[in-house]
């Protein structure tokens, strides 16, 4: 414990002073606020940035995250060179990476809302599950980042495969439902499609939020079904929980082939 | 776990393979170093320099057989590397920390709150050298820093892998002093460089290593005897010759 603090303390120094950290982290607050600037009140923003909660924050999370594991490569081999467990300095530097990319999101989407954002209770709970959806998906989408680095010594799969998996969470894997609600439309597929919506973390980040604003009732009968499991506090609190069990698996993963690794 | 003997070399290496895939990196590699001297590790380039001294430091795990520090067996453990100082050859450092911040994470690592060497650190003498971000200094400022680490702990075991790459001149003297000065205080030395003249000036023994094997072992004056050769590089070509023969 005592070794992870102390990797966590320099990388989060190294991390939080990186440039692409703070361009992303700016980007976020001049979105934020310019969606504020343009009109909107704070549910309106809440829905404006559900697409870049769910789009931006896995891309930067697993690519940034990849690039900088592969980039940290010859560090981390004088790091393990030292009396250090290889757990210890695993977890140091997932913390070290997740945290302040966490902080980043937390610090860019949240800062124009305490500025702009009427406090009205109406907007506490979107708001909520919006900042905790980003942080969620911080936390999965680095820990893939990490479990890919680790896996692959070879920078450019490990990138690609960054991008491949963002590009099947965000678009693929919608593509891949749409087309066996189309094949299957005689048979009643809501539940199933239940099922494959909790496989993917974007898909889960995206139901939560809608769900926030009663909008299942545009989606029709699949809508209710949807409303009827995620809209309950068991659903929501199953929903948070298979995203840090999908932050988990791949975290998990990635330590045990970093421990058993030959760099 | 073997008890350390009087005279035990400071690292044993016993049958140790390794493999990665269908490539040897080290085949059956029976290596004793001996204690309080300057021991070059040579080869061409795949000979599995880098692999052994990766598998001395925990990096790489062996196939098969066994290390030993000081007479002790090495297992999985991670203890054993408070004793050892490395330095890696172009090592990347966090580029947002400060030199300094590298010294302090290294010196936080370790636990060492006294008792360091900071000879080196005089290398930094001009104000804020060691205060300017990794990303902006030179490859030889880089070097520097990485020699220090190394040095820092006061390790009985050094292994070094390049370590005058990238230095100036006065620099690269200071660290041949530096060296020939641990060795003198009783630490043992393991050097890996391709300048001969370096090895020469340095180095007490030799391990010649092609293809994961041990050509030749021993001091370096044995080498030239054994070849006929009075310079140490003509003296590598005439074994690998002997050995392709």
């Amino acid at each position: 414990m005592r070794t992870t603090t102390r990797v966590l303390k320099y990388e989060l120094h190294n991390v939080v002073r990186s440039r692409a950290v703070l361009v992303y982290t700016v980007l976020l607050f001049l979105l934020t606020d310019v969606l504020f600037r343009f009109g909107g009140d704070g549910a309106r923003v809440v829905i404006s940035l559900l697409n870049v909660v769910l789009l931006l924050v896995p891309l930067v999370s697993v690519v940034f995250g990849t690039m900088y594991v592969y980039g940290a490569r010859e560090f981390t081999e004088l790091l393990l060179a030292q009396p250090v467990s290889r757990r210890a300095l695993f977890a140091g530097l997932y913390l070290g990476l997740a945290l302040p990319l966490a902080g980043a999101f937390l610090v860019g989407v949240g800062l124009p809302f305490v500025i702009h954002a009427r406090p009205e209770a109406a907007l506490w709970g979107p708001l909520a599950m919006l900042l905790t959806a980003g942080l969620l998906l911080t936390f999965v989408f680095t820990a893939v980042a990490m479990l890919l680095a680790t896996l692959f010594d070879d920078r450019a799969k490990g990138l690609g495969g960054a991008i491949l998996i963002w590009l099947t969470c965000a678009v693929l894997y919608d593509g891949v439902i749409l087309l066996l609600i189309t094949m299957f439309r005689e048979y009643p597929l809501e539940r199933p499609v239940l099922a494959l919506t909790l496989l993917n973390p974007i898909d889960l980040g995206r139901v939560l939020l809608l769900l926030q604003f009663d909008t299942a009732a545009l989606m029709g009968y699949t809508g209710a079904v949807f409303e009827k499991f995620f809209g309950t506090s068991v659903g929501r609190v199953t929903v948070l929980g298979v995203l840090l069990i999908q932050a988990t698996v791949p975290l998990l993963l990635a330590s045990r082939v970093f421990r058993r690794k030959d760099f | 776990m073997t008890a350390p003997v009087a005279s035990t070399p400071a690292v044993e290496f016993r049958a140790l393979r390794k493999h990665f895939g269908r490539v040897t990196a080290l085949d059956g590699v029976e290596i004793a170093v001996a204690a309080g001297r300057v021991t070059a590790l040579v080869g061409p380039n795949g000979a599995g320099k880098s692999t052994l001294i990766k598998c001395l430091l925990g990096l790489v795990r062996p196939d098969e057989g066994a290390m030993l520090l000081a007479g002790v067996q090495l297992g999985d453990g991670y203890e054993y590397r408070r004793g050892v100082g490395y330095m890696p050859q172009a090592p990347r450092f966090p580029d947002n920390l400060t030199g300094r911040e590298v010294v302090e994470m290294l010196r936080d690592l370790r636990g060492h709150a006294a008792r360091t060497d900071e000879d080196l650190l005089e290398w930094f003498g001009e104000p804020g050298a060691l205060d300017r971000p990794v990303r902006v200094l030179s490859g030889g400022t880089r070097q520097k820093l990485n020699a220090v680490i190394a040095f820092l702990f006061r390790p009985k075991l050094l292994i070094l892998d390049e370590p005058t790459a990238g230095l100036d001149p006065v620099a690269s003297g200071t660290l041949k002093d530096k060296i020939q000065q641990v060795r003198d205080a009783g630490a043992t030395v393991v050097l890996s460089s391709h300048l001969m003249a370096e090895l020469e000036e340095l180095a007490e023994d030799l391990v010649f290593l092609v293809e994961g094997q041990v050509r030749y072992a021993g001091p370096l004056a044995g080498l030239k005897e054994r070849t006929g050769e009075a310079g140490l590089e003509r003296a590598m070509a005439a074994l690998l010759r002997r050995g392709s023969a």
